[in-house]
């Protein structure tokens, strides 16, 4: 089975993380990148099929030259090689224009499936698995918190909010995870040796047949208008219980809509 | 000295120990509890095989992969990281070194996934240092199998449900009144071997120390690790090896006592600011730091020195003389940043100020070090 693993490079979620005041893009370089915490549930997942089904999983990840970090890390995981969707043009795409330029290099690369997390610690649109399977012309089995494939049938478990759907489906096909599924690998340094000689294609717009002109922050569907710090928390409000804590509690709850 | 490799494995380790070490360390070190979950979890991750070759199950690294993990998880926790040291530099590395390839075979590859603990039994109830002098343990032939007599005091991993063996060191003989020793592999579970209930200690209490003892135990005697007579020479380079990474360790100890002080630094405040911003504490960390930087470098020279193949033993008892003074100074600093939280256990400082302590004994306590940097000088006894 030919699996494509698509992985994000995020900003630490440790780390304070800000925009840039020119084109209201990330700042990549104010924090530490890492690999988007949901793709490596997805690298998992990746990982475990083709050691039940063989066949070979690719990384590909957009992004900066930075992102090499990344792909290093997702290949000494246990990937076999990586195709780094890199190009200037790119900077500043939306999701809508990501999900365009993800599926050309999908097209390019060839997949019988693609696992990728259901969504980003950064911009967490949590649309580019939809997105996908839609350029691609593939059934898409979102929010995933398990996945069996039987020959070239596919079947998830779909969480939901009252227990989960059993969604089944045909390949090729896209899949998005979510972080009950698996227990993400650590890197091991035999995985971290065998990296180094791994196969890493990187492709520009040109190489993908990208058009320029649906691609970048000129031509993104969506715009970043303004934005502003997050305000600090405020004080918490302290229920002192004489003989009315309940109901006070409640009231409380009812005032901010929770009950 | 590190390369790529080395910096993304410290990095790996790093993540490892922040996000499955350090969430669930304290309880079991407050239940005095074996970690056996995150064990489990560093041998899926190779750390028990770091520096063995692949053909035995291991990662193909080197010894300095190892101490720069040690180093990693002791920042967070202690206990985990001395499982891991002797786990590796005291029950595979002498296999490794010494085993025949039946030996080999048969142990190597569970104790590098790290389904299997192996360990070495060498100090006594009545001799730590004094070694041979004090060894009492003793080990005769008879018809074809060692008839292992005598106790083991303090021996790290030897009692846990995946202990597979203790490599005893015995008397097996005198030569010109000179006691010979070997060292005879004693599987678990063999008649005769008692494992007695763990130590209660000040520090590493997650961690498993046993007192062993061995009354007419008979093991084949193919299980003789290295040549008969040649004990004390086989643990003396395990015991240099075993500095260097009980140096590393002491450097981590350091460094999470930095690591800690610095975060408690920014958040705690007293007289309207955060204590980060007084002379007394910058001052306090700045040393902290400089101690745990200085004793990372010794160690690194000690290693480097070891995997070139250079005599190393001088720089072995320095690394190991200087970083675990620096742990227990920082240990000390640390609890006292910490102000009455350093006194609690739930804080890491508090555990970091109990392992500490051993880190000045155990390896060869810190005057045995100033003994061997004196006699290296050409200082005669």
């Amino acid at each position: 089975m030919n699996i494509v693993v698509c992985v994000k490079q995020v900003p630490d979620t440790a780390t304070e993380r800000k925009l840039r005041s020119d084109d209201k893009t990330l700042d990549r370089e104010a924090a530490d990148g890492v690999v988007n915490e949901l793709d490596e549930y997805a690298v998992e997942e990746a990982l475990k099929l083709k050691e039940a089904h063989g066949g070979e999983v690719t990384v590909l990840t957009m992004g900066p030259g930075k992102a090499t970090e990344t792909i290093r890390k997702v290949l000494a995981m246990g990937a076999d090689k990586a195709v780094h969707l890199s190009d200037d043009a790119l900077h500043g795409s939306d999701a809508l224009s990501t999900s365009y330029a993800m599926a050309q290099a999908l097209k390019k690369i060839g997949f019988d499936l693609v696992v990728l997390g259901s969504e980003s610690t950064d911009a967490r649109t949590g649309v580019l698995a939809a997105m996908l399977a839609e350029r691609l012309g593939v059934p898409q089995l979102t929010l995933a918190n398990k996945v069996e494939v039987n020959g070239s049938a596919i079947a998830v478990q779909r969480l939901t909010d009252y227990g989960y759907d059993k969604v089944e489906a045909s390949l090729p096909a896209v899949v998005s995870v979510v972080e009950k599924i698996n227990e993400p690998r650590y890197p091991s340094f035999k995985g971290i040796m065998a990296a180094k000689k791994k196969p890493v294609e990187t492709l520009g717009v040109a190489d993908a047949e990208i058009s320029a002109d649906q691609v970048g922050l000129a031509n993104a569907w969506s715009e970043v208008v303004d934005f502003a710090v997050a305000p600090p928390r405020a004080a918490g409000t302290v229920v002192k219980d004489e003989g009315d804590g309940g109901a006070k509690i409640a009231e409380f709850l009812a005032s901010k809509k929770f009950v | 000295m590190l390369n790529d490799e080395h910096i993304e494995l410290r990095k790996s380790v790093e993540e490892f120990a922040r996000e499955v070490v350090a969430p669930v360390i304290g309880d079991y070190y407050e239940r005095c509890e074996f970690p056996y979950e995150i064990v489990r979890k560093m041998g899926a991750m190779g750390l028990f095989g770091l520096p063995v070759p692949e053909e035995y199950g291991g990662m193909g690294g080197d010894y300095f992969a190892l101490c720069l993990t040690l180093e990693e998880l002791a920042r967070v926790d202690s206990s985990v990281a001395i499982t891991l040291e002797a786990a590796v530099s005291l029950g595979a590395m002498p296999l490794l070194r010494y085993g025949t390839a039946e030996q080999k075979a048969r142990w190597l590859p569970k104790l590098t996934s790290g389904e299997m603990l192996g360990a070495f039994g060498l100090t006594e109830p009545g001799g730590g240092t004094d070694v041979p002098g004090g060894m009492r343990t003793t080990a005769v032939l008879d018809g074809g199998e060692w008839v292992i007599n005598g106790s083991k005091a303090f021996i790290t991993n030897s009692g846990t449900d995946i202990t597979g063996f203790v490599a005893v060191a015995a008397i097996t003989g005198r030569e010109g009144g000179r006691p010979e020793i070997s060292t005879i592999i004693v599987p678990s579970g063999t008649p005769g071997f008692t494992v007695s209930k763990k130590y209660s200690k000040v520090g590493w209490s997650a961690s498993d120390t046993r007192e062993l003892s061995f009354t007419d135990c008979r093991v084949p005697e193919e299980n003789l690790l290295g040549e008969r007579g040649r004990g004390y020479a086989q643990f003396l380079r395990t015991l240099d090896e075993g500095r260097v990474a009980i140096a590393a360790l002491s450097v981590g100890l350091a460094q999470g006592c930095v690591d800690e002080s610095l975060r408690y630094a920014r958040e705690r405040t007293a007289f309207g600011r955060a204590i980060g911003g007084f002379q007394a504490m910058q001052f306090k960390i700045a040393d902290m730091e400089a101690r745990a930087h200085t004793a990372r470098l010794a160690y690194y020279h000690a290693a480097e020195r070891m995997l070139a193949g250079l005599p190393f033993k001088k720089e072995a008892a320095i690394a190991k003389l200087v970083a675990s003074n620096a742990a227990m100074d920082n240990a000390r600093d640390a609890t006292q940043v910490f102000g009455g939280y350093g006194f609690m256990n739930e804080f890491p400082v508090g555990r970091f100020y109990r392992d500490a302590k051993i880190l000045e004994v155990g390896e060869g306590t810190s005057e045995v070090q100033r003994m061997l940097i004196a006699r290296e000088l050409g200082m005669d006894a």
